[in-house]
């Protein structure tokens, strides 16, 4: 695969767009930085609420679906790990949509997760196995087209998602 | 020093259509007090996590006054929320901290720094424009329709003791009705 089979961040952010998403929770990534969240900053299409840690993130999305607003929590996965109490509560126990879009800090381009050299990457799917939370990997251009679907589907559900991005964008 | 239990007896008869967000004890003793209260949104079971939740209903809802009755021992758990709430700013948000100086629902041992936090003081220097702190009753009586008024971020620290043992409903707080409820009285207005 070459750098022109990647994904890029225009399509997501218009995938997320196009879902009704109002609010973007987030800790920095430098897997999403360059390519979603500086661009978000400027994106009249999204309201960006800078937390100081994840699973804050998680409580603001879950607590913003009973107001009937869609958000999206953009975040590494060290964060995505940090937060395992808090998605476990807010998003497995008490069943609200906490949807996630998680960057795989040096994963390998166009390595499955489960095969990263990086322990960290590798214990990410497995664990949300674990916790019954659908995730999917999105690093090429085709995958864009399923972000939307996963998105509606943690809302329709009330259940949490994880969008794995699998290569600095 | 207050009794928490008398403490929210006052806060009680100033609410009516805010929400409410209360955690662990006070939460049970809430309930106590209002079980009536549908717009309560009980944040038990992530530790810390209250103000974080009552943050997405003050922007979610920027017409509805949020009111959070965090821990102390919660609060420490999730300081970072004071620098994000007071960033974001939101003029419908209260957070009274209930100091009690212990972790009551796990043994009532002591938290860090009992003799010298100072939680109004950690709130002002993340950047609430409001801070309060009270500890004889007849004065927070007197001034918590103030502290309720005034535009927000505010933030308030009730320094009390527990008052008596309030009922445990954690049947009705842990179950899916109690989310429910709080999620039709939001629609309802």
């Amino acid at each position: 695969m070459s750098d022109q089979d990647q994904i890029e961040g225009s399509q997501i952010l218009d995938q997320v767009a196009a879902r009704g998403v109002e609010f973007i929770v987030s800790v920095p990534d430098i897997t999403t930085s360059q390519g979603l969240l500086w661009p978000i900053v400027t994106d009249k299409r999204f309201r960006l609420v800078r937390v100081c840690k994840e699973d804050e993130g998680v409580s603001i999305c879950a607590a913003l679906s009973f107001c009937d607003k869609r958000a999206l929590l953009l975040i590494q996965y060290t964060g995505l790990l940090d937060s395992l109490n808090a998605l476990r509560a807010a998003g497995c126990e008490y069943k609200l949509p906490v949807c996630m879009m998680v960057g795989l800090l040096e994963k390998e381009p166009n390595v499955p997760p489960t095969q990263s050299a990086r322990f960290g990457v590798r214990i990410v799917e497995p664990i949300l196995d674990a916790m019954g939370i659908p995730h999917d990997v999105f690093e090429l251009h085709g995958d864009a087209p399923r972000i939307g679907p996963a998105i509606d589907k943690s809302y329709r559900d009330s259940w949490p998602a994880a969008l794995l991005i699998g290569r600095r964008i | 020093m207050m009794r928490r239990d008398l403490a929210f007896r006052i806060l009680a008869r100033h609410v009516r259509d805010e929400i409410v967000v209360p955690v662990y004890q006070g939460a049970q003793e809430w309930r106590a007090l209002r079980p009536d209260h549908a717009l309560t949104y009980y944040s038990i079971g992530a530790m810390g996590q209250a103000s974080s939740a009552a943050l997405g209903l003050a922007l979610g809802r920027p017409d509805k006054r949020v009111i959070v009755l965090d821990g102390d021992g919660s609060l420490l758990m999730n300081l970072g929320t004071l620098v994000t709430i007071a960033s974001q700013a939101p003029a419908n948000l209260v957070h009274f901290v209930c100091q009690n100086g212990m972790y009551e629902a796990n043994g009532a041992h002591p938290i860090p720094g009992r003799d010298r936090l100072n939680f109004a003081a950690l709130a002002k220097a993340a950047g609430y424009p409001k801070t309060y702190e009270f500890s004889d009753l007849g004065e927070f009586e007197a001034k918590v329709a103030g502290v309720l008024g005034v535009a927000g971020p505010v933030f308030a620290t009730l320094k009390l003791v527990p008052g008596e043992p309030p009922p445990q409903d954690y049947t009705f707080i842990h179950g899916a009705g109690a989310r429910e409820t709080f999620k039709a009285a939001l629609k309802r207005g």
